[in-house]
């Protein structure tokens, strides 16, 4: 059994999936799911530890060896992955009862729990593999369940979102697919291990040309300044759970598809000084985190201000990938985890706001935190995380990037960093200044969010806090996880 | 002489760039989603033709003929994959246009989007 | 060794930070209950001042109390450390919240303000933060708390909810957190960077690092600013903005807690960050003193503009804090012993001319210095009081700020900088100007409107009772300047 935890981990949620579709009972359908993503969590803790304790685990696949056979591979980044993925799906499935009750149609509700549990399954397998084409049909598996999801909302703009997303989303996977058949022609292999060994060896302007379609491929899913156009719509109209769960994933996977490509695959050699990526990457993610901040600042709806500002917390993460040092490696890593942590929770938080008025504009968040102090003091707890105060993790991870730039005598992108911190003020501050200093002018029966909303959107606030104060465990992984990927250190 | 012998990467490039074209300026849906499936079967090609090797045979291997040199079937049944991928993108994307039908009646892009910026949401 | 209630030192500093935000937790549960909840707020101040009175004598046998609170990053700890730099602000701001509890209840009540439990909830906590900052044992932890200031003095600074506080609550809050992170922060990641570690230690952790001259300036210059509650100009704004809050507001954020954790900030960097060897050495103040010596006579100047009393005092406040950052940047023993000394002695005073300009509010409400002819004669003590006040800002005996102006004088000298001497000499005489015109008008020109009777009595007893014990304390610190002296003797001598 412990040996087979690697396909475990897709497999519950895969096997969960069609059952939780056919059993149609809304209520049933839900506690699958809740127990399938609660295993998935457990399944990805245990790889955790052990990939802390014994290095790599490799499994191969109907007992198929690499090269022929596909390979899953655990090592630290992707263990550490995995928990995030599975740890944030673990926390937004016990809040998806009562919005979903709310926001989605009955017949529809076991559907979506089946959509989810796929779209978690094609995370996690993204997550795992090790091998590149399996990598672009998970990522097709949980794109297609996000674009799913997505036009679940509760708007009819959610419809039309969902079919930019999936347009783009669509472009962006066939030029992965182009990518990774350029690399087998040169190569023959589909294994990463197998084209790490091999890619260096072949080169040319096709292994050239792969990489970029790959960049500009997996650039798009990632939303990446200025590939980011599907993401504010999507995310601001997809019903809450959604938000809150791709918010937290779906990026985040696709960032370690990044990670996984440029390191793992075409190695920082290649990548950095034949291909000088950085210079590309660091002045997108560098107007990313300024464009998508300030244009946060002027959104009325929160959850598309809130998704404005993921496209800006994406830059932040890339920015530490084109420092190409250790300690950038490592504030980008931190992001990931500390960015899931912080979006998860405000999006939740909106969700609850959803549940009880209805809309979140910020008109109609005027004075609301009299009515609902708990999830406004979730909303503004979890703001200042995203602005990086301290003792929250979103300080944690300014501090690495700002001293990563540092490092690289980069001082104008430690201010730039800083400087989207005080846009990130700007934006927050608009929200709850609303909430806390105007009077409420909405109905009257609008109350405090029901406890099956508040407990989750809190866990993820005290996980804000906890991983602020004692930050050892989240940098002890991600610096590993960094210094792995470099290929330095132990 | 060279340029014409890679034939049909021409015709990969070729079809790309139409559906990549179709799919930029038309603001009709379900001619996006024509221009996406052109696009996606030009990398179709683009696999199924790399597994060709001149004078190869099926790989069916016969016994006797462990000789033959036949073409490589693994792009052949990745891009079976990928094509499985396709259909079910343009099929969740036919079921969302139908939707969006329902709900806009419309599928002209351009239409949609002014009646989505009208209310603020 | 133990001391008061048989706390250990480093538990006296941690209860130091704990026991304003136990009372503000009381406020809250007393809230309902007006006099219960103002015997809680003196009780909690007069409790915290004994406690940080304890650590007086162990500091001053050369204790150094420490307490490691957290470790959130590794080699990157939060911690408190008993130091005499910090233990003067922490005296200063524990004697001045008695005084301030005190006059609050007479101004809070005779103004009918609302929402007073929050006023001292909030106030509570700032006292907190202030304490951290005073205590603080690497720039981390002092970051920590000085953004915690900020934000628990917001409440206070937007206390009437107007349109025009909700306005002032954003210049407030805009001018301290850009500055505090876009520039402090930076220099703090800057610092550890160069360095390895930020604590704060005897004699600076810059020097030997390989730090050039100009990254000195530079980091020095990011400091400097980036401290915005030092409010050094063009960074001040904040200050002026804030005085839509009310009057007992007005007194924390100048003479209490908020703009003195700021110029303290920048003592410490100076002090204990940069240590004041390795700034002469590279001459990183060089430039960045000028700022220091340009606030002093723009904001005197602009002072001399302002009819209304508390604009006037903000930018009095603005410039006097610029003499304790310009004793900092001196870098020398007579520089940093009239910057720390100042720090008192500003505080003392200016928190009289608030509580006067608070209780002429409240008694005849009026606001405006050309409306306040003649009204010395029906408020004696309050003017009275005020004279003194002034004479303290202006540094003339027999009141403290006399000794503080002297050592900064001492200190230009011992730089060798007579341009700042005279600078120091022009704004002195400036200040003379403005600040005396109040209670020389109000003591001997003849009221507008005829001498009939307005009807105006003196202000609140508490209200007295407070702003006499601050200008009593002015005055004793001409005559006693002995702990403070010894306090910064430690500072300077180690």
């Amino acid at each position: 059994m412990i040996n087979h935890l690697p396909i475990l981990q897709v497999i519950v949620p895969l096997m969960a999936a069609p059952v939780a579709a056919l059993v149609r009972k809304r209520g049933v359908a839900w506690f699958i799911t809740v127990l399938a993503t609660w295993a998935s969590l457990a399944i990805a803790v245990l790889l955790l530890l052990d990939v802390r304790d014994g290095g790599t685990i490799r499994y191969a696949l109907g007992g198929w060896a690499a090269p022929w056979g596909i390979e899953y591979r655990v090592d630290t980044v992707s263990a550490y992955v995995l928990v995030i993925v599975a740890g944030i799906g673990a926390i937004v499935t016990p809040y998806a009862l009562l919005s979903v009750r709310r926001e989605i149609g009955v017949k529809q509700a076991p559907l979506f729990y089946s959509a989810l549990l796929l779209c978690l399954c094609g995370l996690l397998g993204i997550t795992i593999t090790g091998d590149v084409f399996n990598l672009f049909v998970f990522l097709e598996i949980s794109s297609i369940s996000a674009y799913a999801l997505i036009a679940m909302g509760p708007d009819r703009r959610a419809l039309h979102a969902a079919y930019k997303y999936l347009i783009m989303g669509s472009i962006g996977a066939t030029f992965i697919v182009i990518g990774i058949g350029m690399m087998y022609m040169m190569t023959g292999t589909l294994n990463m291990a197998d084209l790490a060994r091999l890619l260096p060896s072949v080169g040319g302007r096709t292994v050239t040309v792969a990489f970029a379609f790959l960049a500009v491929g997996i650039s798009l899913k990632l939303a990446l300044f200025p590939l980011h156009q599907w993401l504010p719509d999507a995310y601001a109209y997809a019903p809450s759970t959604v938000t809150a769960f791709l918010a937290s994933t779906a990026t985040k996977v696709a960032f370690y598809v990044l990670l996984r490509v440029v390191f793992s695959v075409f190695g920082v050699v290649f990548a950095f000084e034949t291909m000088s990526l950085h210079w590309a990457l660091l002045p997108l993610a560098i107007v990313a985190v300024l464009f998508a901040s300030l244009t946060a600042v002027y959104q009325g709806n929160v959850k598309r201000l809130l998704a404005y500002s993921s496209v800006a917390q994406i830059g932040y993460m890339i920015l530490g990938v084109s420092l190409a040092t250790v300690t950038g490696l490592t504030a980008g890593l931190l992001h990931l985890f500390n960015h899931a942590v912080i979006k998860g929770a405000l999006f939740l938080a909106m969700g609850a706001v959803m549940y009880r008025v209805g809309s979140v504009r910020i008109e109609a968040m005027q004075g609301l935190a009299k009515r609902m102090p708990w999830t406004m003091a979730a909303f503004v707890a979890g703001g200042f995380s995203l602005i990086g105060v301290p003792l929250t993790v979103g300080f944690v991870s300014k501090w690495y990037l700002v001293l990563g730039a540092i490092e690289n005598d980069m001082w104008l992108v430690a201010f730039f960093v800083l400087v989207g911190s005080l846009l990130a003020v700007a934006y927050i501050w608009k929200v709850a200044e609303a909430a806390y200093f105007k009077d409420y002018i909405g109905d009257l029966d609008v109350r405090e969010a029901p406890l099956g909303l508040l407990v989750p959107m809190w866990a993820l606030v005290v996980a804000n806090f906890y991983f602020g104060v004692d930050a050892n465990l989240t940098v002890g992984v991600a610096r590993q996880a960094a210094e792995l990927l470099l290929g330095v250190g132990p | 002489m060279r340029i014409l012998g890679l034939y049909n990467y021409w015709i990969f490039i070729f079809l790309m760039m139409v559906g990549f074209y179709i799919l930029i300026s038309r603001r009709n849906l379900v001619k996006k989603i024509l221009g996406l499936n052109i696009f996606q079967t030009s990398v179709f090609i683009f696999y199924i033709s790399m597994g060709k090797i001149t004078g190869g045979t099926p790989p069916i291997l016969v016994e006797g003929s462990e000789e033959v040199i036949y073409s490589n079937p693994l792009p052949h049944v990745l891009i079976l994959t990928a094509i499985v991928v396709g259909v079910s993108t343009t099929a969740v994307a036919l079921a969302l246009v139908v939707r969006i039908k329902e709900a806009y009646g419309t599928i002209e892009g351009d239409e949609i989007s002014a009646m989505d910026n009208q209310i603020p949401f | 060794m133990t001391g008061l209630f048989g706390l250990s030192e480093p538990m006296a500093a941690l209860a130091a930070v704990l026991i304003p935000l136990f009372g503000g937790g009381l406020v809250l549960a007393l809230g309902k209950r007006p006099n219960r909840r103002e015997a809680a707020t003196l009780g909690t101040s007069g409790l915290l001042f004994l406690v940080v009175l304890s650590l007086l004598g162990p500091v001053l046998d050369g204790a150094r109390p420490r307490l490691v609170l957290a470790e959130p990053l590794p080699g990157l700890p939060i911690y408190l450390e008993v130091e005499p730099l910090g233990l003067l602000f922490a005296l200063v701001a524990s004697s001045l919240w008695i005084v301030t509890s005190l006059y609050s209840i007479g101004y809070m009540r005779g103004h009918h303000e609302k929402n007073q439990t929050r006023f001292y909830l909030f106030f509570a906590v700032a006292i907190s933060a202030a304490m951290g900052v005073a205590f603080s044992g690497n720039l981390f932890t002092l970051f920590f708390f000085y953004e915690a200031l900020t934000l628990c003095t917001f409440p206070l600074v937007t206390h009437h909810q107007t349109e025009a506080a909700r306005k002032a609550g954003r210049v407030y809050l805009g001018i301290l957190l850009s500055t505090s992170i876009a520039f402090q922060l930076l220099a703090i990641i800057w610092t550890y960077s160069l360095a390895g570690t930020v604590e704060f230690r005897p004699g600076g952790i810059l020097a030997g690092t390989g730090a050039s001259g100009t990254v000195a300036a530079i980091l020095l210059a990011l400091y400097v600013f980036g401290i915005g509650k030092a409010a050094v100009m063009p960074f001040h704004r904040w200050l002026p903005a804030a005085m839509v809050a009310p009057t007992p507001v007005s007194a924390l954020l100048h003479a209490v807690a908020v703009v003195k954790a700021g110029v303290f900030s920048v003592l410490k960097v100076c002090v204990y960050t940069f240590g004041w060897e390795f700034i002469t050495d590279t001459g990183a103040s060089d430039l960045v003193i000028w700022a220091a010596a340009a606030t002093i006579i723009l904001a005197s100047l602009v002072a001399f503009t302002k009819d209304n009393l508390k604009a006037r005092l903000a930018y009095s406040t603005i410039s006097q804090l610029s003499y304790i950052v310009l004793g900092a940047l001196l870098a020398n023993e007579w520089g940093i012993l009239g910057g720390g000394m100042h720090i008192a002695m500003h505080a003392f005073g200016k928190i009289t001319l608030f509580f006067g300009a608070g209780a002429i509010m409240v008694a005849a409400h009026k606001t405006e210095i050309s409306q306040m002819k003649g009204l010395g004669r029906t408020m004696p003590i309050t003017f009275g009081a005020f004279f003194v006040g002034a004479l303290s800002i202006i540094g003339v005996p027999p009141a403290g700020g006399a000794w503080s102006k002297w050592f900064l004088g001492l200190g230009t000298l011992e730089a060798g900088q007579v341009g700042l001497l005279a600078v120091l000499m022009v704004s002195s005489l400036l200040t003379l100007v403005y600040l005396l015109e109040i209670p020389v008008k109000a003591f001997f020109l003849s009221p507008e409107g005829g001498k009939g009777s307005t009807g105006i009595k003196e202000a609140p007893l508490t209200s007295l009772i407070a702003l006499t014990l601050t200008a009593l304390a002015s005055i004793i610190l001409f005559l006693q300047p002995k702990i403070l002296y010894d306090l910064m003797s430690l500072v300077v001598g180690s």
